[in-house]
């Protein structure tokens, strides 16, 4: 069979929606061999609400984020999960263990959950994560929560891919709103304060809150959730609030913004995927002692036919 | 080279994961992308784990002495989701005479408690994703 035939027999499975054939496209995806999977299954996307879920490691993300399945499942949508986890950068390798929280939607044939590891990109992602979510809105899924690595200040690339970001924060964690200001606070639409049931977690609303008064915010102001993932309380409230946000999106027109944003950050990440491949290469030949570095990019690019 | 990704599972009521652990840990620094389910999962959850990511191997831990079981379990749902060319193989306290009668069943690999760490990376290299299609390489 010819790579040619492959693809074609893979799209109609995936058409056909057999969850193997969606499995599959991402992994061509993931390993950079995705064009021809996604040019033929573009037109079915579109209709899929986006939500990120960002946060410091062990805030509760995957606890938040299966009870935003429950939800979800409770009012009959079906729900897609990407979950990402950092690789090693000395073996590659990854442990991927986001599932664990998720487990109970296993093997509900409207739940379709797939880890990523973030295999050197940074900004909170995995370089597939926009192919990986594309696909699962061409597959018909409704929702598609996408959960970063764990966050710290400067993994904001999910405000570029997600309709709705959630920022979870965790009471106690010292002065992690203040610490925080720039970043990651900065991208929220709906805070959650998790793991409610701790006696500072009012102290931390209060934080998130007086940090709102003090910034300027054009049009939607950030909401407030308070949880406890683990036991489902509050998820409803914060719910709510991401259908709020959503309908915000659609009344202001903004949701058009963040569509041609999330669109061109695709088109700018493949595109430049692209030219480091080719500087890699043109770069190989590079030996040390021939001239300063600068010039030795000027060939480089000089070679690629980028520069005069 | 895409790196190799593998379901590392414990079944039913077995609470002992330091093996599976272990095991994730090792196969992580050989450089594989290792799922890891959690504890008390069902065959059916692990078949779609596997198939939801793609795994091209599927490790199942099982210290209960459920194995004879469990084992045949998951080898049931991997045909039932036509998923078979995923590389099913395990390991836990399980009796040599029972390993033989699960090889023959299907399951690949049988590895057993004094098992070395490069025996089972070694095992998962060579036969893991060799009968995927051309597509997933």
């Amino acid at each position: 069979m010819s790579e040619r035939q492959a693809i074609d027999t893979l799209v109609n499975e995936f058409r056909a929606g057999a969850p193997r054939a969606l499995a599959r496209a991402i992994t061509l995806c993931e390993s950079g061999r995705g064009a021809a999977v996604v040019a033929a299954l573009y037109d079915r996307a579109g209709e899929a609400t986006t939500i990120g879920i960002t946060g410091p490691p062990g805030v509760g993300k995957s606890t938040l984020c299966s009870g935003l399945v429950r939800t979800a499942r409770g009012i009959g949508k079906r729900v897609g999960v990407i979950s990402i986890d950092p690789s090693s950068p000395f073996s590659n390798g990854a442990l991927l263990g986001d599932r664990i929280r998720l487990a109970e939607h296993f093997t509900d044939p409207g739940v379709f959950i797939r880890s990523m590891a973030s295999r050197g990109h940074l900004g909170g992602l995995a370089g597939a994560t926009a192919d990986a979510a594309l696909l699962m809105d061409a597959f018909g899924l409704d929702v598609i929560i996408i959960e970063t690595v764990g966050a710290g200040q400067s993994e904001v690339e999910i405000a570029s891919l997600a309709q709705t970001v959630i920022v979870a924060l965790q009471p106690g964690s010292g002065d992690s709103v203040q610490v925080l200001k720039a970043g990651i606070l900065e991208i929220a639409d709906v805070f959650v304060v998790n793991k409610a049931d701790h006696p500072m977690a009012n102290q931390l609303r209060r934080e998130i809150r007086s940090m709102l008064q003090i910034m300027e915010y054009r049009g939607w102001i950030p909401e407030i959730a308070t949880t406890q993932a683990l036991s489902g309380e509050g998820i409803g409230e914060l719910w709510a609030a991401i259908e709020r946000h959503a309908a915000y999106l659609n009344e202001s027109g903004e949701i058009e913004r963040r569509r041609r944003d999330r669109f061109l950050h695709q088109v700018r990440a493949i595109a430049a995927g692209r030219i480091r491949e080719l500087v890699e290469r043109s770069v190989g030949g590079e030996a040390i002692g021939n001239g300063d570095p600068y010039a030795a990019a000027a060939r480089a690019l000089k070679g690629l036919g980028i520069e005069e | 080279m895409r790196p190799l990704r593998i379901v590392v599972a414990k079944a039913g009521l077995d609470g002992h994961d330091r093996g599976a652990k272990v095991i994730a840990r090792a196969l992580r620094d050989a450089g594989m992308e290792v799922i890891y389910t959690g504890l008390f999962q069902t065959p059916e959850q692990i078949v779609q784990t596997a198939i939801q990511e793609d795994a091209d191997g599927i490790g199942l831990s099982i210290l209960s002495g459920a194995h004879m079981t469990l084992f045949p379990l998951v080898l049931e749902q991997l045909k039932a989701q036509g998923a078979q060319d995923v590389v099913f193989f395990g390991g836990g306290t399980i009796p040599p005479d029972d390993a033989v009668a699960l090889k023959k069943m299907g399951v690949r690999a049988i590895f057993t408690p004094g098992a070395p760490l490069q025996e089972i990376v070694d095992f998962v290299k060579a036969e893991c994703g060799k009968e995927r299609s051309l597509l997933s390489n």
